[in-house]
């Protein structure tokens, strides 16, 4: 199915209502949907479940929680360790007003790996003899133990790339890849915003990192201004 | 125990320094955030060891300290960086693959404590309530070898080194090597090896400063910095 193009970040979002589950690409600055990101913050939508590699560093989805509109997030980078200055995310988790499940990066991906790719779960040494591991399953193959880590889906992905063409077809730059490409597999709707969108053929097929069969709406613009950490 | 009763030892930079020691030509090495990025600048120039940044970057090169800023361009902790020539790109999969897969020969991570027995924990301060482990548990479990970079002792002077882990483990039996602003200590199955110590600090401070047993090597010697 071709790519829907959309003229604005807030456009793109039609339809989706409070309680859904999303995937933020992006790992702090690099291939995070930022316009995408203000876009759901303007629209009030409630009751969000995330999941994004971090939040409250850099990325923007801090912003979500100052209307309260997490529920919860899966993610791997979301409280500090240290007494360094807390973000909303991290004083709302604090006062039990959201959830969160820290799930180690390689397996985060993997999951969000097996979720797109219609396998039934990671077979992980991560974890193991931590409180990740806590109330789950182990395997043993071959005499190694592994933990059983399940799949990752969401209803809604929010993705960040440099190119699209009218397809929807997708060109990375940089780091800007990270975990764009997995949750372009694994969620119902795939919303990506984009630097510049092209005609279909300008993106040579050696360099599409998403093939099109996975991208439902694309919206074309300029990166919000982040700062840096 | 106070922190006037261990000495002072070396300072970041140095650590830094005696940690780069332990990097070849050729090695692929990820560095943890914090003390271990201080790493690179202390490598000879025209190194060849191949930096690989889980956000999906092998052959990171510096960071970049001349106010540009490419969104797309950063380490893991966000800094914008310089590429190495010959870098490559890649997604997270790939770059944990890389890792889990033992493909990483050397891991650098920070620490908060290591035990004897070469569990690390380095994530969660329990009674902080909170951490986030990000890359480590799959850098420890994965890396051929793991080097724990940290100081040798808490702010209120208690040891970092220690039988057992107290706080929640990043990974079990994990960490080859131990260098602190006191020592370099090697962790074999007998335990810790003390194998060198700081310039100023004597054999008995390192043990004095040590929560569990250390056997000491028999050519412990003082670093060479």
């Amino acid at each position: 199915m071709v790519a829907v193009l959309y003229d604005t970040p807030d456009d793109a979002l039609e339809g989706i209502e409070d309680g859904v589950r999303i995937m933020f690409g992006g790992f702090v600055t690099a291939g995070t949907p930022s316009n995408l990101i203000r876009a759901l913050k303007r629209r009030g939508t409630r009751g969000i479940n995330g999941m994004a590699n971090n939040i409250g560093f850099g990325d923007l989805l801090d912003e979500l929680c100052e209307d309260h509109q997490l529920a919860g997030m899966i993610a791997t980078f979301a409280i500090r360790a240290s007494s360094a200055k807390k973000s909303r995310f991290e004083d709302q988790y604090h006062r039990g007003e959201v959830t969160l499940e820290l799930s180690p990066q390689g397996t985060f991906v993997e999951r969000i790996r097996a979720g797109g790719a219609g396998l039934g779960g990671v077979l992980t040494r991560t974890g193991l003899g931590t409180p990740v591991a806590e109330g789950k399953q182990t395997i043993e193959v071959d005499g190694v133990t592994y933990l059983l880590e399940t799949p990752l889906h969401a209803d809604v992905a929010l993705l960040k790339a440099q190119r699209a063409d009218r397809l929807g077809n997708l060109e990375y730059r940089g780091a800007g890849r990270n975990f764009n490409p997995l949750m372009a597999t694994a969620a119902d709707l795939v919303i990506v915003e984009v630097e510049e969108i092209v005609e279909v053929g300008e993106i040579d097929p050696e360099r599409v990192g998403t093939p099109a069969v996975f991208v439902d709406r694309i919206v074309q613009c300029a990166p919000v201004e982040v700062f840096t950490p | 125990m106070t922190s006037h009763a261990h000495p002072e030892g070396l300072p970041r930079e140095l650590l830094a320094l005696r940690v780069a020691q332990e990097l070849r030509a050729g090695m692929v090495v990820n560095l943890g955030i914090g003390l271990p990025t201080l790493v690179p600048s202390h490598l000879p120039e025209g190194h060849s060891v191949l930096f690989q940044s889980e956000n999906g970057i092998l052959g990171l090169g510096g960071i970049r300290e001349d106010g540009i800023f490419d969104r797309e361009l950063i380490n893991a902790g966000g800094q914008p960086v310089f590429l190495a020539t010959g870098a490559s790109f890649f997604d997270s999969a790939t770059s944990f693959g890389m890792i889990r897969g033992g493909h990483v020969d050397v891991s650098v991570l920070g620490g908060l404590q290591v035990a004897s027995n070469g569990d690390l924990a380095n994530w969660m301060v329990p009674e902080r309530g909170g951490g986030s482990m990000g890359g480590a548990m799959d850098l420890a479990v994965g890396a051929r070898r793991l080097i724990v970079a940290m100081e040798h002792v808490t702010r209120d002077g208690t040891s970092r080194l220690m039988e057992r882990c107290t706080y929640p483990l990043t990974a079990q039996a994990c960490t080859n090597l131990v260098v602190t602003n006191l020592a370099v200590i090697a962790v074999e199955p007998s335990g810790f090896v003390l194998l060198e110590v700081a310039p100023g600090v004597t054999v008995e401070q390192v043990i004095a400063a040590t929560n569990a047993p250390l056997t000491v090597a028999p050519d412990v010697h003082e670093m060479v910095l």
